[in-house]
């Protein structure tokens, strides 16, 4: 029997950012998690009317079709040059990145080093989820060491292959960021967290404090060969103890 | 001393093309320093702030040909330079800017190559420009002065050709149009308010739906659309944009082909080969592409050779040939390495054809 919604408060809904497309993320991933808390930031500050998204090479990569905000689409690892292009001639905009691993962390490394170097007023959200989703799983620059993935196939040797890259302590080394933060998603508490952390981030831009770096840690039960509560077991249990949560730099307080 | 207050001025070509561009409108420049194009990125360091445009010295010519990617598609016009190394670092980023349909200026100072090569005036970098030189199918104007004033000219030229047909367009300059100084009428400068408006930037999706920039099309049938879209504007371009200048050609019984600082070189050659009795005339290619092939066709049909003079292996010669189709003959006469030719050089080769 049909359920007569007459009476029903509503309480939940989908953010007024997003359109009503289907996001094409992969069932339990956590990226759907952290690109509607970008929604929702965006629907509190108010800001969609002057927000422009760059989208990345990655999972995210028509991400701009979700959104009903002005988006563009960047070369593999090059979206903190564009975002640094867009803000620079119209600073009026909101201009944020939402970045894969390989794409920021690797093919990417020079643009989002020197964007944070020179600290754009711009939001970099960085979704580390140790290895390559949308080309079927192949080693990462986060990937674990040990970990398998389909071009480590005896799991990550450091001496062969390097050691998992610490980004947000990194960035963290620099003058300019006003705001660098390691978050996750596998749980409420650590949604609540990267929902402040993004708000933050997103606030600090609009006052004209400067770059922000949110690094969220997520899970790819696809690549990772795992069910998601199992998936999200191995982020609290193992992926945090490379990859420590918590804010690194927050100059962003005063002033 | 304000080049922005004087209208004729003596200018290094780098100097010249960068104060072009900003009296064109152009408000965003992106760059890396690489000679023999610094002066043009120096140049810009000190006068786009002044003009209240942005400029950044980039980590790389990849990030610099992406923040001209971000700048133009928030509806700005946007200029980089490089040299040949650098060039090639930013034919991904042409590649993503012509899939994206934008607007942008790219001015390469060529030089010797490939590798690191030297830092000489040479034209190796023909086939890179006019054949694609990044991946996919597209199409890119590429515009090749001869002379300051005429670099100057087509900065301004390029801008009003990229926002026209919203793609990338390139100013092929060389060592030598780079670096020499010559006296330059600049031109009037151009308000970037009272250029037309650019409704498919992104500057917000207030009060009409998003928009979006971007190269990306998943479904193939929807590709295939874009492209053949662009296509239509390419056969546009190659109706309406091509560009040459002939010199002596009406009764001539050889012509040199040559662009750039080489036809330069080439109408001192017409004199002294004149002045010998030889009838020598000059068609020289301003627009590389879309290239002059129906001139040269014309010309073919009435004289006995087509000598193709380049700084290269010989690149520009092949559409020569094209257009000539074997109704005449088509030598070529190259010099590589950075080296320049000489007028006498030329004229020995044109005797070998004349008569």
């Amino acid at each position: 029997m049909p359920v007569s919604t007459e009476n029903m408060v509503k309480v939940f809904e989908r953010p007024n950012s997003l359109n009503e497309s289907q996001f094409s993320y992969c069932p339990g991933c956590h990226h759907g998690v952290v690109t509607r808390i970008v929604a929702q930031t965006i629907d509190e500050l108010e800001i969609r009317e002057r927000t422009v998204l760059v989208a990345p090479v990655g999972c995210s990569v028509s991400m701009y079709q979700w959104f009903r905000c002005d988006g563009t689409q960047a070369s593999h690892g090059r979206a903190c040059a564009v975002a640094t292009g867009l803000k620079r001639v119209n600073p009026n905009l909101i201009v944020f990145t939402y970045q894969g691993d390989g794409d920021l962390a690797a093919i990417g490394t020079a643009e989002s080093i020197h964007a944070a170097n020179r600290g754009e007023n711009i939001t970099v959200i960085f979704i580390n989820n140790q290895i390559y989703g949308m080309t079927g799983g192949q080693m990462a620059p986060t990937t674990l060491l040990g970990q398998w993935a389909t071009s480590c196939p005896d799991g990550r040797e450091g001496s062969l292959a390097g050691y998992p890259l610490r980004f947000a302590e990194m960035v963290a080394q620099l003058e300019a960021p006003v705001y660098v933060t390691r978050q996750s998603v596998y749980d409420q508490k650590r949604i609540m967290a990267t929902t402040r952390a993004i708000m933050k981030a997103f606030r600090y831009q609009v006052e004209g404090k400067g770059y922000a770096l949110v690094e969220v840690l997520t899970n790819c039960p696809t690549n990772w060969k795992m069910g998601p509560v199992e998936a999200n077991r191995r982020l609290a249990d193992e992926v945090v103890k490379t990859f420590p949560l918590g804010d690194l730099v927050d100059r962003g307080q005063s002033g | 001393m304000g080049a922005d207050t004087i209208d004729k001025v003596l200018m290094t070509g780098n100097e010249a093309m960068a104060e072009a561009g900003i009296r064109a409108g152009c408000r965003a420049y992106f760059g890396y320093p690489i000679t023999p194009q610094n002066e043009l990125l120096e140049y810009m360091s000190a006068h786009m702030p002044q003009a209240g445009g942005a400029f950044i010295q980039a980590e790389s010519e990849i990030a610099a040909i992406n923040m001209c990617y971000g700048a133009s598609a928030a509806g700005v016009r946007t200029m980089t330079s490089s040299s040949s190394p650098g060039i090639s670092l930013k034919m991904e980023g042409i590649s993503y800017i012509a899939g994206a349909d934008l607007p942008c200026v790219i001015v390469n100072v060529v030089r010797g190559g490939p590798g690191l090569g030297n830092i000489a005036p040479a034209q190796g970098d023909y086939f890179q420009a006019t054949k694609g030189g990044g991946h996919g199918d597209y199409r890119m104007i590429v515009l090749g002065p001869s002379t300051i004033p005429e670099a100057t000219e087509h900065v301004m030229l390029a801008f009003e050709l990229a926002d026209k047909y919203r793609g990338p367009v390139m100013i092929l300059a060389d060592g030598m149009l780079g670096q020499m100084m010559e006296p330059v009428v600049l031109p009037k400068p151009v308000d970037p308010a009272t250029l037309p408006a650019k409704p498919w930037a992104l500057t917000g999706a207030k009060g009409r739906e998003p928009n979006i920039v971007t190269s990306f099309y998943l479904d193939p049938e929807e590709l295939n659309m874009m492209d053949v879209k662009r296509e239509s504007r390419y056969r546009q371009i190659e109706e309406q944009e091509v560009r040459y200048e002939e010199h002596e050609t009406a009764d001539a019984t050889v012509v040199i082909a040559a662009y750039g600082s080489v036809a330069r070189i080439a109408r001192t050659v017409v004199k002294m080969a004149r002045g010998e009795g030889i009838k020598l005339g000059l068609l020289r290619p301003i627009s590389l592409w879309p290239f002059p092939y129906a001139p040269l066709r014309a010309i073919a049909d009435r004289v006995d050779a087509i000598l193709t003079v380049e700084m290269n292996a010989g690149q520009m010669v092949e559409d020569v040939r094209l257009a000539v189709a074997e109704r005449a003959q088509t030598p070529f006469y190259g010099v590589l390495g950075g080296l320049v030719p000489t007028p006498k050089d030329i004229l020995r080769e044109v005797k070998r054809y004349a008569g």
